[in-house]
């Protein structure tokens, strides 16, 4: 049995290689294109493979070692082949609490995989997802990375049922679904033609508008003059900020110029 | 008397092919490039220090401000940089901005870059949002082709190049400088700041990164003028904002508001609580802020009122969970995440969200002691504050803020021997069964 982690049977061709070349170039400083470099190998491979590792390192003049340091961080970077459709069912909290764990269960019961494992027909890799920024659309599920919103576990299997049965699946909120390689081609930085597709916005995005349609309600039309009072120094601004630690890093780089009733005002709104 | 909503970056999302660069100009867009550019950029840097604009990707520093700490007097090239990697739980109002209309953010960078003096853009945007990609990608595309980006903008002289740059998953990379190293091809693993990115951010040169709603707000201030965004909202918390409804209301969605409108007017305008349930807790700004009660409903959602009430505004990611939910279940999935996304570079973090993790699974699961309640809050004490950026102390916000509401729910665990709620009850299939019944 051949070892799935190492096993290289691809060659890149010229023409991957020059495209990698190319997402260096849109960069002042080449490293800056590795991460869709490798969304590139991905879609080239249908994983990062060691070969495409090697590629970018030798494009970009670092060690494989080093992209491979890169390529391990990231969630979206898979060292096992993906299926055609990548399905991420959000189990952050609030997507599993309004039915993220039950429709997660049932896929994988419905599948018989578990967490990010793939299909014996290499159609479906399933795996548990964190927040997709979706939570009005709870419970959300991702396939190769497009919205299907407000799904249930009834609804998840029609998708991936469909899905292995080769039919055209629409996003809620967006267009027909690509493959998994398809959509990593995209993230590279070479667009397909899908971006007219779907519409503007779901019904959740609307919501707030169409109440102020609905009641007449806007923005006003002019300045409405008022007193306006404006932090007056750095200090003030990061102690009236919402974090305390930007207070202590700023304190760090306190020039010994200031006042001390900068410091004091500093010191007066500590949380 | 300002409205209750005030919508104005999601003014246009329900017109017909919104992301459009022709339906974005037939109703007036990138015409505030033009008042921009008939300002000198230290004009338009005092505009938006003016208006009062607060960043809005959760900390609330002042914009203009933060554009003003550009050293002018660097030789280096400056660059501007959009952090568009929504992922804290709940937040999601970037995400539809972008997808509905992508040319806000777009206008809103050019004008932003001419201010700080960049000649280079980057919108560092999560990978994970395909759909979202594709818009950004074609609105650069329409902005460069029909002059808006690109050499000599509007005849200005000024030149302006924008790459939209895909993550590739991971949270931290919304913290600044991790989105720096991401953006550099390297882990996303926070800087020790100072020095803070104004001096020395990509590639070691000034560099201003800003949140998607930020930078998306700023043509409307040079279109209107500051005194009009700062008309709206309250005393330091001035403009509007947009406020994510999610979870057990019965119309979850986004709703623009001026900063200081209540948790109790915006369940109102969501049509309520979910038939037959009531509120039992809720996040004001993600989980990382820490949860508030019924009792906080009438705290104006601004930078000072939320503070007061001992959170954070945070990015307006109002979640919302009714009496059918488990506090400690939903406090265990966020420590979970946060020991996935711990980027493992400081001690505190990356050992004691693990440590929080396994305590919280006990506690759950029903096999704790009253004595895990005080590990807990050790442990918390032990992170807060030592960890090298903010995502260790954001672990400890939902698990603190609980116990301090709901420490009675915890011990419930432990004489029940396990969770007393049923899950499916805060489905949101079940709210249909329990709307009928």
């Amino acid at each position: 049995m051949t070892d799935r982690f190492t096993e290289n049977d691809t060659r890149l061709t010229e023409e991957t290689w020059a495209e990698l070349r190319e997402i260096a170039a849109r960069y002042p400083e080449a490293r800056s294109g590795l991460l869709p470099m490798l969304h590139l190998v991905q879609s080239v491979e249908g994983r990062i493979t060691p070969e495409g590792i090697e590629a970018c390192a030798e494009i970009l003049g670092i060690t494989a070692a080093e992209v491979n340091g890169v390529a391990t961080f990231y969630t979206m970077y898979k060292r096992k082949p993906v299926g055609d459709y990548h399905v991420g069912v959000c189990t952050n909290t609030l997507c599993a609490i309004m039915g993220g764990d039950a429709i997660f269960e049932r896929l994988k019961d419905h599948l018989d995989v578990g967490n990010d494992e793939t299909t014996d027909d290499g159609k479906i890799t399933l795996e548990h997802v964190e927040c997709n920024a979706a939570c009005d659309y709870a419970p959300v599920m991702m396939v190769n990375w497009e919205f299907m919103d407000n799904q249930t576990p009834e609804s998840a299997v029609q998708v991936v049922d469909d899905l292995r049965a080769g039919k055209t699946v629409h996003s809620t909120r967006g267009p027909r679904l690509c493959t998994w390689r398809e959509a990593e081609r995209v993230l590279a930085g070479f667009p397909d033609d899908l971006a007219d597709e779907g519409p503007a916005a779901g019904p959740a995005s609307l919501a707030g508008l169409k109440v102020a349609r609905e009641r007449g309600w806007s923005a006003p039309e002019a300045a409405q003059p008022r007193a306006v009072e404006q932090p007056a120094s750095k200090a003030e601004a990061v102690a009236e900020a919402d974090t305390s630690r930007a207070q202590s890093e700023t304190k760090v780089e306190e020039v010994p110029g200031e006042t001390q009733a900068e410091k004091k005002a500093t010191g007066g709104e500590d949380k | 008397m300002t409205d209750t909503l005030t919508p104005v970056l999601t003014d246009n999302w329900d017109q017909e092919r919104s992301w459009t660069l022709a339906a974005y100009e037939a109703r007036g867009g990138y015409g505030a490039v033009d008042k921009a550019f008939a300002m000198t950029p230290d004009e338009v840097i005092g505009a938006v220090k003016e208006s009062g604009l607060r960043g809005r990707g959760g900390a609330g520093f002042p914009t203009g401000m933060k554009w003003g700490f550009i050293p002018q007097d660097n030789p280096k090239p400056k660059y501007l940089v959009v952090n568009a990697d929504e992922s804290e739980p709940g937040t999601c109002k970037d995400i539809p901005l972008m997808m509905a209309s992508p040319h806000t953010l777009v206008e809103g960078v050019i004008i932003s870059a001419y201010a700080i003096r960049a000649n280079q853009a980057f919108i560092y945007v999560r990978g994970e949002v395909l759909h979202v990609i594709r818009r950004l990608q074609r609105a650069v595309q329409e902005a460069y082709l029909a002059g808006h980006l690109g050499k000599n903008i509007h005849g200005s002289g000024f030149d302006l190049d924008l790459v939209v740059h895909a993550g590739a998953g991971a949270y931290i990379c919304g913290e600044e400088t991790a989105l720096l190293e991401g953006l550099e091809g390297r882990r996303g693993q926070p800087r020790l700041r100072p020095p803070f990115p104004a001096v020395a951010g990509l590639y070691a040169s000034p560099t201003v990164i800003n949140n998607v709603e930020s930078i998306s707000s700023v043509p409307s201030i040079l279109e209107h003028g500051p005194d009009w965004f700062a008309g709206m909202g309250t005393e330091k918390s001035q403009g509007y904002g947009i406020f994510s409804l999610s979870g057990h209301v019965k119309t979850p969605g986004q709703y623009e508001a001026p900063l200081g409108i209540t948790l109790r007017e915006l369940i109102d305008l969501a049509g309520g609580m979910r038939e037959g349930h009531e509120l039992k807790f809720w996040t004001p700004g993600g989980s990382s802020t820490p949860i508030l009660t019924p009792d906080h409903l009438d705290v104006p959602l601004d930078f000072e009122g939320v503070g007061a009430a001992g959170s954070m505004l945070g990015t307006r990611a109002l979640q919302i969970f009714d009496d059918t939910t488990c506090v400690v279940r939903a406090v265990l999935r966020w420590t979970e995440f946060y020991k996935h996304e711990s980027c493992g570079k400081c001690t505190p973090c990356r050992e004691g969200t693990y440590w929080l993790a396994q305590v919280m699974d006990r506690l759950e699961k029903g096999q704790g002691t009253e004595d895990d309640l005080d590990l807990l809050l050790d442990q918390c004490d032990n992170i807060l504050g030592r960890a090298f950026c903010a995502l260790g102390d954001g672990a400890t916000s939902p698990i603190s803020s609980s116990v301090q509401y709901f420490r009675d729910e915890y011990l419930a665990h432990i004489t029940h021997g396990g969770c007393p709620f049923d899950p499916a009850a805060s489905t949101l299939f079940a709210s249909n069964v329990g709307a009928k019944a």
